[in-house]
């Protein structure tokens, strides 16, 4: 008992002394992460701002139709800006950017900025519940199933939940909407199936976003756990004789899920996308619907404006699973990409 | 074959970033000898056959007869077979078609198919099996289709990296017999390269020592091994199982050149 | 085409290809079956309920849904099959382009696919979908360009991955240009998984359009297809829910064919057996009628003496495993004891069955396989009782075990030293601050420096010889009268592999602890050991002194094993010794000695009576019927071709 800081071990990271702040992983990994995600988002701006650019033809006149007068689409010409050199309007989108101007809906006449910040909440929150309710069924069904579907254990279960898993996986959020829709709307109208003004009505939707992304999670989450359950370091707890629940949850867990992370984290990304069409089938008055109505009605300040925000919405969720991943599992850090 | 065709290193670096994966190596490969290059993992000496074959970029020069070794076009002296058998040939392609691959362009196809016979004999696998695919063979089998490929481009030099490390110990002593015959019978020069000491003893005419991206040591392989000069010789002679009781090889004669 | 044909004889695979070639006909056929009478008005019957006439209604022009569904068919599927084809091409061309442009300019297509890719396709459909512009062709586009950087990416990892084999690099060495080797070597070698990944794009794309289409950004009036149909449904799910319903299951099933199809050809190519983790070479079950050889009992050993300090005592160890061709016993009646102090050495080829003897003396084959011995005593306990805290304990402090890979031995997430300390928490229920100061002191008296940083550090900051050198230290986190090394020095470089056993010996010699060293280097298992056994196809054939190997070795395959290895003293004049033919697979165990195939001395007896190991007056023990006769030893090539290629072309011929 030589050493008072035993019990600190457990929680400061070991570093090697006076080497410069360079030398330390997490360091470097912030800044290759945090240069991987400003890249990203540079990306994404310019492509929003070259959105515009890239329709065939002119798009102004797309956007009025072939009877609009001539002093009508000049004029809008001028108000989007596009009569200015190329480079000063991209000077200009990136401004506004930092300070929220981001130009007039051309179909609701208010400014884009208005229209994106009242209607982000309505499906920030959608997102999230979405995001936890897929998590939370995924992570532990998936690792029961791979306790009990462990080396040649269970094939049945293991049929059956993989099939099911599979199958639930593959249908899509919008289908399963309108099934929630005429099932518990319309058949046994137990639930809103419109708006969000009640609590009740975020509970098909919710649903509806999550169990797709759930099913395919919990099936990436078992197929890790089997195969964590194989790996060397299993047997080497095993061989220590560690109760068998430290060796699931102790040893094999965090190694399962940092796997499961690194595959899964794009699903829980696309997650954010999948808002689009949940709204539009449950009238959610939120980003999703509006992108939609302003694609249809050509209203090209609030698209990109919008694409803008899914896409650094989808960003942000990959780099949070990235620093989970490197809180997880240190050599997650230190591995190039 | 082989006519001035000495393998020349002069002062080859390899970077990797920041690192220098080999650091001024100059090493000969003389005409028809086998060199034998020792070394621990990350030593750098399968980085050094690398770039000897062009598969990395290097500084300094590799020079085969005084010219620069072509690491363009279809016309390329120097060889190498590698380590691992199961990766080594194309599980698509028949082994005669590996072969066939490898022979220098502008000889008709009964030519060819002459040619691939000719090499499956010289390593001892019968002709009649070159439509077989590598999966219906051993695993010493395929380095030997492996080295036959070789031979079929018309090489002066061949660099083998660590050919038998995966190779059951059963099969091992195959792959080394021919190793040796092809040099006498050929004159075939080598780059032999391998973690085992013993190994390169029963094979290369010379040795050279390499770690940390320098070569330490380098000499008779008689010599290196009965006599180290550097410190790391004499760890990794000590490290030999069984082999500090006795390190001195038993035939120290060095006539195991050119027939 | 076996592999494929397999796919066709599980129940899931068979309904999906069903499935598909249904959905498939459906689209060339719908439209010219059902054509003119989905288009047919039935002004009598607008916005109809479901009826004997129409099944799913109709829709405000009095049209049949439900033939409307089925005409629909093909717009859907060949719109989806085009927006794939879009994705495979561009996804083909960006993710061959960094293989073909070298390191600089390929690095830079990585790095943009990279972020393409953190993009769901919804998102970039919708983004591609206001370029193109709405309508069907605009939503082929945008579906297609969607799709194109997932199987870039996809592309990039199959390529990354051939082109890092060996003989692609063999291939550039030839002069082959890179061109040359995309189409001979590395795309012929992918194609089986991106036809699959194709297969479920398909699937994929057709749902993604059923989206769009259902946003009103796909197909436009007066054309339909399933999105569409659903989208003018949903409007009316009130009135008749069929409308709704019949698009939108017509959607499921299609998407559900094409991606349960692609699944399961994609499980029926890769080779997984539920046996593969401890079952040695999974390969070799393609061989013969998987009835292993007749387990031969050995020679009674009941004289053998077995005093009090023994450690060790296996009397008649099997371990078998369920095959797909019957059982398949991998370890085949090994015995042997270890006495206080000693140190036995296992040697042998790859699948001989000596780790996995090793692992049964650990209790740790898992299912499905079974262990069987007449005896298995670790300090006089009966190992083969239950399951109790008293035997986990005994094992867990008394049974030391080193694997092969330190690498991959160790937690990755979790700090040395807790790893260490756990086996003192449980087993010595110690606190955590104790227990961490015992690791501490354990990793110290293996020879790490500076232990107190190391514990608090994660294994992948250990080099190689230290993390072997701390999983020893683990071992003595109790105090083990048995240290089990399988293969303890393979993946370690020939300095540290002199630590490594050095450290092993300065442990026997202080505590007197036994030590089974597993290994195919005879040259280390000649150094470290005292006795030495001899394992061919799951059976100890020889059991002799460490230092009559060289010379006193009776057994023909231990005496071939010797002298086919170099080492620092063999004559440089004489070839090699060779063993013609190959090691024997454990699924296919000829009668007789397992070895006669390969053995010089072999004569009509070792075909079909498998000798016994006798023990001698020494205690020696060997089984061979020729045990100690003269040998020739082979070392001509041809011999060992002609073996090998008969036993070879034998097992090509029964997997045919």
């Amino acid at each position: 008992m030589a050493l008072g800081e035993a019990p600190a071990a457990v929680t400061v990271p070991a570093r090697t002394p006076g080497t410069g702040l360079w030398s330390r992983p997490w360091v470097r990994f912030a800044a290759r992460r945090t240069g991987r995600l400003l890249g990203s988002l540079w990306v994404l701006v310019t492509a929003s701002f070259l959105m515009i650019h890239l329709i065939p033809g002119d798009p102004v006149r797309n956007s009025l139709g072939p009877t609009a007068s001539a002093e009508l689409v000049a004029a809008r010409r001028a108000e989007l800006g596009l009569d200015d050199p190329f480079l000063l309007q991209y000077w200009h989108f990136v401004q506004g950017l930092f300070t929220g101007d981001l130009g007039t809906s051309l179909s609701l006449r208010l400014p884009v900025y208005d229209v994106v910040t009242q209607r982000l909440p309505t499906t920030l929150a959608l997102a999230l519940l979405g995001f936890l309710v897929a998590v939370a069924i995924a992570v532990p069904l998936g690792v029961c199933m791979g306790v009990l579907t462990r080396r040649g254990h269970g094939r049945r279960t293991e049929l059956g939940f993989t099939t099911t898993s599979v199958v639930l996986g593959l249908v899509p959020d919008f289908l399963l909407g309108v099934a929630f829709v005429y099932v518990f709307g319309v058949g046994l109208g137990w639930l809103p199936v419109a708006g969000n003004t009640t609590p009740s009505a975020y509970v098909l939707p919710v649903l509806s976003l999550a169990i797709g992304p759930a099913a395919v999670l919990a099936r990436i989450v078992r197929v890790e756990m089997v195969a964590v359950l194989q790996a060397d370091f299993v047997r080497t707890a095993r061989a220590k004789r560690l109760p068998d629940r430290t060796v699931y949850l102790r040893h094999a867990l965090p190694n399962a899920l940092t796997a499961s992370l690194t595959l899964g984290g794009l699903l829980l990304g696309s997650m954010v996308a999948g808002t689009v069409l949940v709204e539009n089938v449950f009238a959610w008055p939120g980003l999703g619907s509006t992108i939609v109505s302003s694609i249809l009605a050509k209203d090209y300040p609030l698209v990109q404006a919008i694409v803008l925000v899914y896409g650094a919405g989808v960003l942000l969720v990959n780099t949070a699973v990235d620093v989970a991943l490197a809180l997880l599992d240190p050599r997650s850090m230190i591995r190039e990409d | 074959m082989s006519t001035g065709s000495e393998l020349r290193f002069d002062d080859v670096v390899v970077r990797f970033g920041d690192l220098a994966a080999v650091d001024h190596v100059s090493l000969v490969v003389p005409e028809g000898e086998v060199v034998g290059l020792v070394g621990e993992s990350g030593s750098g000496k399968s980085t050094l056959a690398r770039a000897a074959v062009g598969l990395v970029p290097f500084e300094g020069a590799i020079t085969l007869g005084g010219e620069p070794v072509p690491t363009r076009g279809r016309r390329r002296p120097v060889q190498m077979v590698f380590q691992d058998p199961q990766s080594s040939l194309d599980p698509r392609m028949s082994i005669g078609e590996s072969i066939a691959e490898a022979i220098p362009p502008g000889s008709s196809r009964a030519e060819r198919r002459a040619e691939v016979a000719r090499l499956l004999e010289l390593v001892h696998l019968d002709p009649g099996r070159s439509a077989a695919r590598p999966s219906e063979l051993s695993g010493g089998q395929r380095q030997r289709v492996a080295l036959a490929r070789a031979l079929a481009g018309r090489p002066s030099v061949v660099v083998a990296d660590e050919i038998t490390s995966a190779l059951d110990v059963s099969i091992q002593g195959a792959v080394l017999n021919l190793v040796r015959e092809l040099q006498r019978e050929l004159g075939l020069s080598m780059l032999f390269i391998s973690h085992n000491l013993a190994v390169v003893r029963y094979v290369a005419t010379r040795v050279a020592v390499m770690r940390h991206g320098r070569i330490v040591e380098q000499g008779e392989t008689a010599r290196v091994l009965a006599d180290p000069e550097h410190d790391y010789t004499r760890e990794l002679l000590a490290a030999v199982p069984g082999g500090h009781r006795a390190a001195v090889p038993t035939s120290t004669e060095p006539s195991r050149s050119t027939p | 085409m076996r592999r494929w044909t397999a796919v066709l004889r599980t129940p899931l695979g068979l309904a999906a290809t069903v499935l598909t070639v249904v959905v498939l006909l459906l689209a060339l056929l719908g439209p010219l079956l059902f054509g003119d009478a989905a288009s047919a008005d039935d002004t009598d019957n607008l916005l109809a309920g479901p009826s004997g006439d129409h099944w799913a209604g109709t829709d405000n022009l009095g049209r049949d849904i439900f033939l409307r569904t089925l005409v629909a068919a093909r717009l859907s599927i060949g719109l989806a099959l085009a927006a794939t084809a879009i994705a495979v091409v561009a996804g083909l061309v960006l993710g061959t382009a960094s293989f073909l442009l070298g390191r600089r300019a390929g690095r830079v297509v990585v790095a943009a696919v990279n972020i393409a890719v953190a993009f769901p396709g919804l998102l970039l459909a919708l983004f591609f979908a206001v370029i193109f512009g709405v309508g069907a062709l605009g939503a082929v586009l945008a579906i297609g360009a969607a799709g194109a950087p997932a199987f870039a990416r996809l592309v990039q990892t199959l390529v990354a991955g051939v082109a890092g084999r060996e003989y692609v690099d063999a291939a550039r060495v030839s002069g082959v240009g890179r061109l040359r080797i995309l189409v001979r070597h590395v795309l012929p070698n992918i194609a089986e998984p991106l036809v699959v990944n194709a297969t479920i794009g398909a699937g994929g794309a057709l749902l993604s359009f059923a989206g769009l289409s259902f946003l009103g950004l796909g197909v436009q009036q007066p054309a339909y297809d399933w999105g569409r149909l659903l989208f003018d449904g949903v409007s009316l799910l009130y009135v008749n829910p069929a409308a709704a319903l019949a698009p939108g299951a017509a959607v499921l099933l299609a998407g559900l064919a094409f991606n349960l199809f692609g699944e399961c050809v994609a499980k029926g190519l890769g080779v997984t057996t539920p046996a593969s983790v401890l079952a040695p070479r999974p390969r070799g079950l393609s061989a013969t009628a998987g009835t292993a050889g007749p387990s031969v009992p050995e020679a009674p050993t009941d004289d053998e003496h077995v005093g009090d300090d023994v450690v060790l005592d296996v009397r008649d160890l099997e371990v078998s495993f369920p095959g797909p061709r019957g059982v398949v016993r991998p370890v085949r009646g090994v015995s042997f004891s270890v006495r206080r102090g000693e140190a036995v050495g296992v040697v042998g080829e790859s699948g001989s069955g000596k780790s996995l003897t090793a692992l049964a003396v650990a209790r740790l084959v898992g299912e499905p396989g079974r262990v069987d011995a007449e005896r298995l005593e670790l300090l006089g306990t009966d190992l083969q009782g239950a399951d109790t805290r008293a035997q986990r304990r005994l094992l867990g402090t008394g049974l030391s075990l080193v694997f092969q890979d330190p690498a991959t031995s160790f937690n990755p997430t979790q700090r040395m030293g807790p790893q260490l300390a756990e086996v003192s928490r449980h087993h010595h229920d110690l606190d955590r601050r104790a227990a961490l100061a015992r690791a501490v002191d354990r990793l110290r008296s293996v020879r790490i420096t500076d232990p107190e940083r190391r514990a608090r550090q994660y294994p992948h900051e250990f080099s190689g010889g230290m993390r072997q050198r701390a999983m020893i230290g683990m071992g003595l986190m109790g105090s083990p009268s048995l240290i089990v090394a399988d293969e303890p020095t393979t993946a370690l470089d020939v300095t540290v592999q002199q630590q490594v056993l050095d450290l092993l010996a300065a442990i026997r010699e202080a505590d007197d602890v036994a030590l089974v060293l597993i290994s195919h280097d005879v040259a280390v298992v000649r150094e470290v050991c005292d006795r030495v056994l001899v394992m061919y196809a799951g059976r100890v054939v020889e059991d002799l002194p460490a230092a009559d190997l060289a010379s006193a070795a009776r057994h023909p395959y231990t005496r071939a094993l010797v002298a086919a290895v170099p080492d620092m003293t063999t004559d440089l004049e004489q070839p090699l010794a060779t063993i013609p033919g190959r090691p024997v697979d454990p699924a296919d165990v000829p009668a007789g000695c397992a070895y006669a195939d390969r053995c010089p001395l072999a004569s009509a007896r070792c075909r079909t009576e498998d000798p016994p190991l006798e023990t001698d007056a020494a205690g020696r023990r060997v089984a061979c019927w020729h045990a100690g006769e003269p040998i020739e030893l082979s070392t001509g090539l041809e011999d060992a071709e002609d073996a090998g290629d008969d036993v070879h072309e034998r097992e090509t011929v029964e997997a045919l």
